[in-house]
């Protein structure tokens, strides 16, 4: 039980700090105190991701099986941490000055970390279930934020009834799997089910990816993202984009090649067309999108369909892409978000393309920052977005899925007109009243960082490659 | 010097990010800085590349000046250049203080452009000495970047649809490459661009979704790197993206465009296509024939066509890359020497055209051909001048331009006559368009009001035009200049390509017998 208790420390401390913060608010100054926690929260996850990724070694399982600690849930757990707290500390200053930082803002995010590391350790369909509703619990409520807006508590809805819909199918897939090989854990899902799969336990697979599906907001699941993107308020929407895509990510791989890794062949094709899907619709969708949270949901949802482009290909290499794909996907979200967050004019947030005009002109700097990271999402070299598209192509191609590859890039095409046009906003269109970005030093200081890192990722990308391959190669196996 | 072509080649992208960093505010002499900048840096890139061709030994078949460095994902940064590349850099040092000097008079936002026009030249020098299919691919593809914006800020009135649609196409070209080169690195373990011409890719005949691909796998590469070179070279039919993008750029942006960027598709077929997959394009040789020889008619016509002076030379470089592809493709000495010489030559005459019309754009703001006329009255050293780059377009001997039409003409009359016939009539269809351009704008009676006080070229115009025309008659009477350093690595690569041939026949023989 000690033993089990130790694996575990990291989210026993960030579960009890959100306890005792939460019971310390309750008793004092409540809303007064959320600006210091929201920074406290930060450090303490930051602090987390730091033992995780020094103290770390090895392969740890706790509660008989039930929670790995593995390279490759650290590496997960890192980008999650380190993002989730990058988010919350950028959108600080647009919260407080709209009157939505309240004291549960931190602490929900904070209980919502512990479900992602939940999430990414599970190793039995039941704590995978437990990491993923307490992730989602905390979401739903954190979507519907501005209580007085309809639109907020829209979102809330909306994500809290297609989530539950989506829990329902995953746990029927759950149920399936269980029938057919008798046990819930991945250890002894993974030893009964070798080669062909029976045909009740491949009705499950495809439930449980479903249900993951819906997380990941992969195509044909993705219709709560425009809507619950926009309707957030947007910090909140920025942390919808990175941290929980990691966490979801990171369960897939861990769902399909822990617990089914012995019948590739039965997922992969199903992997294959949600990533399909996505990179189309994410594309030819976000072509109409004239909101600028709504075009990066699309986005976002293309993005998916890369990052399952790599986990299709069902090897290791794949898995190592897709977890480079993510990290340089989230480092992309992050910087654009930033930029997101300072767009306003009269003190109001503005979410339109169009009052981009000319902004380029009136700031060059930050203008010039967005155009690497709009080049980066679009994927076009230099740029370490590039590379995450070379990874996972090249992971296609090796997994036997050229199609899938050929169709990805094509994709890319069609998903680089509407980065573009924001790119001609900026910097093609008409004189008008310049949009007002200049607040917050945080805002201009991830902006500038996360372009930065697009420019200079290129040389060795921060050895991160090792990084994840070692974490890919202790999930394959 | 270990690292000379590294050197070169990051040159303008330090000046570039010197501008951007240190350099403030819009005001005469914060543009008269990034201007004098940018010129500095670009001819301290030319004369540094000056020591790259002295220390070149022409007779030594294989890259030098190699540096090479790991890099991600199992790839390298590996630079070198060899006979075919290293006068392509040469062009594009060379072009390059050119067009920034013919930008003296940009008034707009001159920080951001003299940024975007170092960065390119970066980029495009990179194209030429990449020897990592990646970092081909890298400058390759970031090119799209500076030149998507040259053209949508301080183009024409047109502009952004020009850009988009540049950008596009020439994106949508290159992916499919991309896919292509992931396979290569799949098949043969490795990016490095020497091995993988020596590597053997598999050309057995296979069916995909019921059609009989021959020369399997080789031909499949081969279309997914033609698309993108063609779209960049550009080739009949995709050449459409070309004419708008020349006439909505600024006409430093035409320049680079028609001098050095359309020259990577032709570089590309020189240092993949035919190289590494010769069975897939000994496939699609009669095609891509063909191709360019309705390209150098077809596109001759349309030119004669147009009312738009950079429309008109635009198609006429169309015609000229016709010529290019032609001789590629021919694979024999005398085709592929005249392709890289037409390329060169290209490069410093649609280069001076281009600045031609610049010169009394600027006068005028009009490309209207009708709009002017009689300009030699108030102009004559215009009309000069003029009238040397419309006889090197044309082809006279003596110029440039005849050498290159001529070798490939010979070149492709040795493998297919019936190409070179029709080819041929391109050279009449080309002397009838530029001669008739030069009639109506330069000769006759200066009647129109509007033109009655244009006035005579500066000395910095002058200035600019003077390395042009010295290139454009030396190349003309003395061309041992550009094929004593081509002929050894066309001639080893017409050999591999040969020999690589021949055992592909000779696998193919066996294969038929064992069946």
């Amino acid at each position: 039980m000690q033993a089990d208790l130790n694996v575990i420390l990291p989210e026993i401390v960030i579960s009890v700090y959100a306890l005792a913060a939460l019971l310390l608010t309750a008793y004092t100054g409540k809303d007064k105190m959320a600006g210091m926690l929201t920074w406290l929260t930060a450090a303490i996850l930051v602090a987390m991701a730091l033992w995780l990724s020094t103290s770390g070694v090895g392969t740890r399982t706790a509660f008989g099986g039930m929670f790995n600690d593995d390279a490759f849930a650290r590496f997960a757990k890192v980008v999650t941490l380190v993002s989730a707290a990058a988010v919350m500390v950028m959108g600080q200053e647009y919260m407080a000055r709209r009157g939505l930082l309240r004291f549960e803002y931190p602490l929900l995010i904070a209980l919502a970390a512990v479900g992602m590391m939940m999430m990414v350790s599970a190793g039995d369909l039941m704590a995978l279930y437990m990491g993923l509703e307490l992730q989602s619990l905390a979401l739903y409520v954190v979507a519907s934020l501005r209580r007085d807006s309809v639109k907020s508590t829209e979102a809330g809805l909306k994500y809290f009834v297609l989530g539950a819909l989506s829990s329902g199918l995953l746990l029927y897939g759950a149920s399936l799997t269980y029938g057919y090989t008798g046990t819930t854990l991945f250890s002894g899902i993974i030893a009964s089910a070798e080669g062909q799969a029976p045909i009740g336990l491949l009705i499950g697979i495809v439930f449980v990816i479903s249900g993951l599906a819906f997380k990941v907001s992969a195509v044909p699941f993705h219709m709560w993202t425009p809507d619950v993107y926009q309707g957030a308020p947007t910090p909140i929407t920025a942390f919808f984009a990175t941290a929980p895509k990691m966490a979801a990510m990171g369960l897939f791989a861990r769902v399909v090649h822990d617990a089914y890794g012995g019948v590739v062949q039965d997922w992969q094709q199903v992997v294959a067309v949600l990533s399909l899907l996505s990179m189309f619709l994410g594309g030819v969708a976000a072509i109409g999108q004239r909101d600028i949270k709504r075009l990066m949901a699309y986005s976002s949802i293309a993005h998916m369909g890369y990052a399952l482009m790599g986990l299709a290909a069902g090897t290791v290499f794949g898995v190592q892409a897709m977890l480079i794909y993510m990290v340089i996907y989230i480092t992309m979200n992050v910087g654009t978000f930033a930029f997101i967050l300072s767009m306003e004019r009269d003190g109001q947030p503005v979410t339109d393309i169009a009052s981009l005009n000319m902004y380029s002109k009136a700031h060059p700097g930050r203008a010039l920052a967005m155009l690497i990271l709009l080049f980066s999402l679009a994927g076009v070299p230099p740029l370490l977005g590039f590379f995450g598209k070379l990874y996972v192509l090249r992971a296609a191609y090796e997994g036997g899925l050229v199609w899938l590859a050929v169709a990805g890039v094509i994709a890319s095409v069609i998903g680089a007109f509407y980065y573009l046009r924001i790119v001609y906003y900026m910097y093609f269109g008409e004189d008008q009243e310049p949009l007002e970005t200049g607040k917050s030093p945080v805002q201009w200081g991830f902006l500038m960082a996360s372009a930065a890192l697009m420019l200079l990722g290129i040389v060795n990308m921060f050895g991160i490659e090792g990084m994840a391959q070692a974490a890919a190669t202790t999930l394959v196996n | 010097m270990d690292n000379l072509l590294s050197i070169t080649t990051f040159i303008p992208a330090i000046a570039a990010a010197i501008l951007a960093i240190f350099l403030r505010g819009e005001d005469a002499a914060a543009q008269r800085n990034a201007k004098w900048v940018a010129l500095i840096a670009t001819t301290l890139t030319f004369v540094v590349s000056v020591f790259i061709l002295v220390g070149f030994d022409p007779n030594d078949t294989g890259f030098q000046f190699v540096e090479e460095r790991e890099w991600l994902l199992g790839l390298k940064y590996k630079m070198g250049v060899d006979g075919i590349s290293v006068l392509f850099v040469m062009l594009t040092t060379f072009i390059m203080p050119l067009t920034i000097a013919a930008s003296w008079n940009v008034t707009s936002r001159v920080k951001e452009y003299m940024i975007a026009f170092l960065v390119l030249e970066t980029l495009m020098l990179g194209v030429f000495m990449a020897l990592d299919l990646v970092l081909f691919y890298l400058f390759f593809e970031a090119g799209l970047i500076p030149m998507f914006l040259i053209i949508g800020i301080w183009g024409g009135k047109e502009r952004i649809y020009a850009s988009f649609k540049f950008f596009l196409y020439t994106f949508f070209g290159s992916v499919l490459m991309l896919v292509a080169m992931v396979a290569m690195f799949a098949e043969a373990g490795t990016t490095d661009i020497p091995t993988l011409m020596t590597h053997e890719f598999a050309f057995e005949s296979f069916s995909l979704l019921g059609i009989q691909i021959v020369g399997g796998m080789q031909t499949l590469m081969f279309i997914a790197f033609f698309a993108s070179f063609a779209v960049k070279m550009p080739m009949w039919p995709v050449h459409t993206w070309l004419p708008d993008a020349h006439v909505q750029a600024p006409t430093a942006g035409s320049v680079v465009l028609a001098a050095i960027l359309l020259k990577m598709g032709g570089y590309g077929f020189l240092r993949f296509s035919l190289p590494m997959f010769p069975v897939g394009a000994e496939v699609m040789t009669p095609l891509v024939l063909w191709m360019s020889a309705i390209a150098i008619v077809y596109t001759s016509l349309v030119a004669l066509a147009q009312e738009d002076m950079k429309k008109l030379i635009a198609y006429s470089s169309v015609a000229h890359m016709g010529y290019v592809t032609m001789g590629i493709f021919a694979a024999n000495q005398q085709g592929i020497d005249g392709a890289i010489f037409q390329m060169i030559s290209h490069g410093f005459i649609s280069g001076a055209l281009f600045l031609i019309v610049g010169v009394i754009y600027d006068r005028m703001h009009t490309r209207d051909i009708d709009a002017y006329g009689g300009l030699v009255n108030r102009m004559p050293a215009y009309a000069l001048i003029f009238m040397l780059f419309t006889m090197a377009n044309v082809g006279l001997p003596g110029t440039s331009g005849f050498i290159g039409e001529f070798l490939t003409l010979v070149g492709i009359f040795q493998v297919n006559t019936w190409v070179a016939a029709v080819a041929t009539s391109g050279v009449i269809l080309s002397a009838a368009y530029a001669l008739w351009l030069y009639r109506r704008v330069v000769l006759g009676e200066l009647v129109k009001e509007s033109l009655k006080s244009i006035t005579d070229m500066t000395g910095r115009e002058r200035a600019i035009f003077a390395p042009l025309v010295v290139m454009t008659l030396l190349l003309g009477v003395y061309p041992s200049l550009v094929t004593d350093v081509t002929g050894p690595a066309v001639e080893a690569l017409i050999g591999n390509y040969e020999t690589a041939l021949s055992e592909a026949g000779a696998a193919n023989d066996v294969a038929q017998v064992a069946e």
